[in-house]
C-alpha cells in the first residue's frame, strides 16, 4: 500500500495554487482511487494555509509549509520545505508538477530522503503484471522520440508530471484543516530579485494559447525579388500573434541567426525572438491544441518539439519537406509571406 | 576583483540529432539499435554550458575549466576530436555505458566521485556546470544530484546568463514559466548551474586549442576509470517509437487567398 503525497506550490500572488499544481492534484486523486492508497497534499508558499481550501474537498490530509522564506523560489529553502513535507506525510510516492520551481529542487529532495526520481511524466497508472499490481509511469526519452513505460522498486519514488497531462482539479473551495509543518530554515545565500521578460515590447510566449505559431529561417531568406524582408516578416508575425492570440515558437536556425548577429556578423534578425521561443531538439516541447509552421522544414530535430501539438499544419515552399512525411495534417506548398499577409487581413476584418 | 573560478562542466554524449533512433532490448535493458556506430555529438545543452564556462574562465584571471564526461572511451574520443577545438579544458573521462536508459542516480554518483577526486580542485570556488537536461534521458536531475552529493545548496536550472560582480557574488537568469527569466543574486561560489541555451553561438574550431587539448586528452582517455551503473530498481515495462503517422494532405495548387481562408476557419474552429 502506497502513501501518496502531491507536492504543490502557490503562484506569484502567494496564496493560490498554480494550475500545474492543481493538475497534479487530479493525477494524485485518480491514482489514490485506483490503488486504494492514502492520499495527502503538501503545499509550499508564503501563505500555504490560505491556498489549502481549494483542494480541501479532495478529502486528502493537508500539510503546509509557510513563511517569508518560502515566498521566493530558491533551491535551499524550497528543498528544505519539501523535504519537511515529505517526512511529515511519510510518503512513499510523491507526485509534483514539473514547474520551474519544483524541477529545480525535486531531485535534491529525493536524494535527501534516500529515494529516486523520474521526471517529465506524461501518465501514471496502476497496472497489473505478473507480480501483482504496480504503479507504472510513462515518459519520453531522446527528446520525445522514444516512449517508455517504467516502474521502480525503491521508495520514496518522486514523479514530476508535465503540465497539460491532466485536467486541473476544480473542486468547490471548503474550509480546510491544515497541519502546519515547522521547518528549520537553512542559511540563505541567494536572493530572488524578481522576473524579467526578455522580449522587447510584446509577450510572445503564451502557454495557454490554443495555437502555436512557429517561424522558421525562411522568413529571413531572400525573397523572389532577390532581397531579404526581415522587418516586413517581423511585422507580419507580430500582427498575426496580436490578431490570433497565438504563442510564438521558432526553429533553432532562426534563433541562432540572432546569436550570430550578436557575435558581430551583419545578419538580419527578428528582434523579438529569443532562445526561449525555440522549439525542438534543443528547445521546448509545448502543449497546444493546434500548431502552424511557417518557413521551416519539419525535419526530425525540429519536429520533436511538436510531439504534443494535436492538429498540425505547415506552409512551406518545399513540396518534399519533412512535414509532408506524415508529420503534419496539412501542408500548403506556398509562400508564407503572401499567405500570412492575407490571413492577417482576414483576421483584422473579422475582428469584433 | 572576483576570485579565480574552478568550473567543472558535466557533459554527456548524444546521438547526432539527424540520426534515426530505434529502440532495441538487450541483456542490460533497453538501448538503441547500432548505438555504438551512430555518430555522436556533445549533448547540446551541455555544450552551451561548456562555451559559457570557457567565456567565464577567460574573464577571470587564473580560472580553470574541467570537462567531465561518462561514456565508452571510443565514443568520447570521437566526440572530443571536435569539441576539443572549441574551448580549452582539462578532460576527465569516465569509461561507462552509453545511452539514455541508464539510471540518473547511478550516473550522478559516478560523476560526483570523479569530481570529488579532481586534483587541485578548489571546492570553495567551484561552479558546477552542465545542461539543464540532456538530449538522451532528458530528466534534468543528474546535476542536482551531483550538487547534493557535493554539498552545494545554491542551485539554478534553465540558466541563460550569469553575470559576475566584483565582490564575488553573481546574478543568474533562470528560465521560468511564460517566457520569463527569474533573476537571482547568489552571494558567491560554490553553486550549480544547469544551462539552457545561454547567449553564445557555437565557437569556431580553433586548431591551436585543439592541439593543446589533445596532448592531455589521449593520456586521460587511456587512464579513464571504468564505472558500472546500477539500475537502482529501475524497470522498463516497454520502450517503443511513437506509432502515430499522419495522413498528410499536401496542397500544391491552392492560391494564397484560398489557403488564408482555410487557415482562418481552422484557427477559429474549436
Amino acid at each position: 500500500m502506497e502513501t501518496i503525497l502531491v507536492l504543490t506550490h502557490v503562484d506569484d500572488g502567494g496564496a493560490a495554487l498554480t494550475r500545474a499544481s492543481l493538475e497534479t492534484v487530479t493525477a494524485g486523486l485518480e491514482l489514490s482511487r485506483q490503488s486504494g492508497s492514502s492520499f495527502a497534499i503538501g503545499i509550499l508558499g508564503l501563505d500555504a494555509e490560505a491556498a489549502a481550501g481549494a483542494v480541501a474537498a479532495t478529502g486528502a490530509r493537508l500539510f503546509a509549509v509557510s513563511g517569508e522564506a518560502f515566498a521566493q523560489a530558491r533551491y535551499a529553502t524550497d528543498a528544505a520545505g519539501c523535504e519537511a513535507l515529505c517526512r511529515a506525510a511519510q510518503a512513499t510516492l510523491i507526485l509534483a508538477p514539473a514547474s520551474a520551481r519544483f524541477a529545480r529542487i525535486a531531485a535534491g529532495v529525493a536524494h535527501r530522503l534516500g529515494g529516486v526520481i523520474d521526471t517529465h511524466i506524461a501518465d501514471v497508472q496502476m497496472a497489473s503484471n505478473a507480480g501483482g499490481q504496480a504503479i507504472e509511469a510513462t515518459r519520453w526519452f531522446y527528446r520525445q522520440r522514444i516512449e517508455a513505460v517504467i516502474g521502480r522498486e525503491l521508495r520514496p519514488w518522486f514523479l514530476l508530471l508535465d503540465a497539460g497531462t491532466h485536467a486541473a482539479y476544480a473542486g468547490e473551495p471548503v474550509a480546510a484543516q491544515v497541519e502546519s509543518i515547522a521547518v528549520a530554515v537553512p542559511a540563505v545565500r541567494t536572493v530572488v530579485e524578481g522576473f524579467r521578460a526578455p522580449m522587447r515590447g510584446t509577450q510572445t510566449i503564451r502557454p495557454d494559447a490554443r495555437l502555436l505559431f512557429v517561424a522558421g529561417a525562411g522568413w529571413t531568406k531572400k525573397q523572389p525579388d532577390g532581397q531579404v524582408h526581415v522587418s516586413e516578416a517581423g511585422e507580419q508575425i507580430l500582427s498575426f500573434l496580436r490578431l490570433s492570440g497565438a504563442s510564438l515558437g521558432s526553429s533553432k536556425s532562426l534563433t541562432d541567426q540572432k546569436a550570430d548577429g550578436q557575435a558581430g556578423e551583419d545578419q538580419p534578425v527578428l528582434p523579438f525572438l529569443t532562445h526561449l521561443n525555440q522549439i525542438g531538439q534543443t528547445g521546448s516541447t509545448p502543449r497546444h491544441p493546434k500548431g502552424l509552421s511557417t518557413c521551416c522544414h519539419g525535419e526530425e530535430p525540429h519536429a520533436v518539439g511538436w510531439r504534443f501539438i494535436s492538429e498540425r499544419r505547415a506552409i512551406s515552399l518545399d513540396a518534399n519537406c519533412g512535414w509532408t512525411r506524415g508529420k503534419a495534417d496539412v501542408v500548403y506548398v506556398a509562400d508564407a509571406f503572401q499567405v500570412m499577409a492575407r490571413v492577417n487581413a482576414l483576421l483584422e476584418a473579422r475582428k469584433p | 576583483m572576483a576570485h579565480a573560478l574552478h568550473i567543472v562542466v558535466c557533459a554527456g554524449i548524444a546521438p547526432d540529432p539527424l540520426q534515426t533512433l530505434e529502440p532495441v532490448s538487450g541483456p542490460n535493458g533497453p538501448g538503441l539499435k547500432n548505438e555504438m556506430v551512430l555518430p555522436a555529438v556533445l549533448d547540446p545543452w551541455a555544450a552551451c554550458a561548456l562555451y559559457e564556462a570557457a567565456r567565464l574562465a577567460a574573464s577571470v584571471a587564473g580560472s580553470k575549466v574541467w570537462l567531465v564526461s561518462l561514456g565508452p572511451k571510443a565514443k568520447l574520443q570521437q566526440v572530443m576530436m571536435t569539441v576539443g577545438q572549441k574551448a580549452a579544458f582539462d578532460f576527465v573521462p569516465i569509461d561507462g555505458p552509453i545511452g539514455g536508459f541508464g539510471d540518473a542516480h547511478s550516473t550522478a554518483a559516478a560523476l560526483a566521485d570523479a569530481i570529488a577526486a579532481l586534483p587541485g580542485l578548489d571546492r570553495e570556488h567551484l561552479l558546477l556546470f552542465g545542461g539543464w537536461e540532456s538530449a538522451t534521458r532528458g530528466a534534468g536531475v543528474t546535476l542536482q544530484l551531483i550538487g547534493e552529493r557535493l554539498g552545494i545548496t545554491d542551485q539554478f536550472q534553465g540558466v541563460d546568463q550569469i553575470t559576475l560582480r566584483d565582490d564575488g557574488s553573481f546574478e543568474v537568469l533562470e528560465r521560468v514559466e511564460g517566457g520569463r527569466h527569474q533573476v537571482s543574486v547568489c552571494a558567491g561560489t560554490p553553486a550549480v548551474l544547469g544551462w539552457a541555451t545561454g547567449n553564445l553561438p557555437e565557437p569556431r574550431n580553433n586548431p591551436q586549442i585543439g592541439m593543446q587539448n589533445m596532448r592531455a586528452m589521449m593520456p586521460a582517455l587511456q587512464k579513464a576509470k571504468p564505472a558500472t551503473l546500477q539500475p537502482n530498481g529501475l524497470r522498463y515495462v516497454s520502450v517503443s517509437l511513437p506509432k502515430q503517422q499522419r495522413e498528410t494532405r499536401i496542397e500544391k495548387n491552392m492560391s494564397a487567398d484560398e489557403i488564408a481562408c482555410e487557415l482562418v476557419d481552422w484557427i477559429g474552429a474549436e
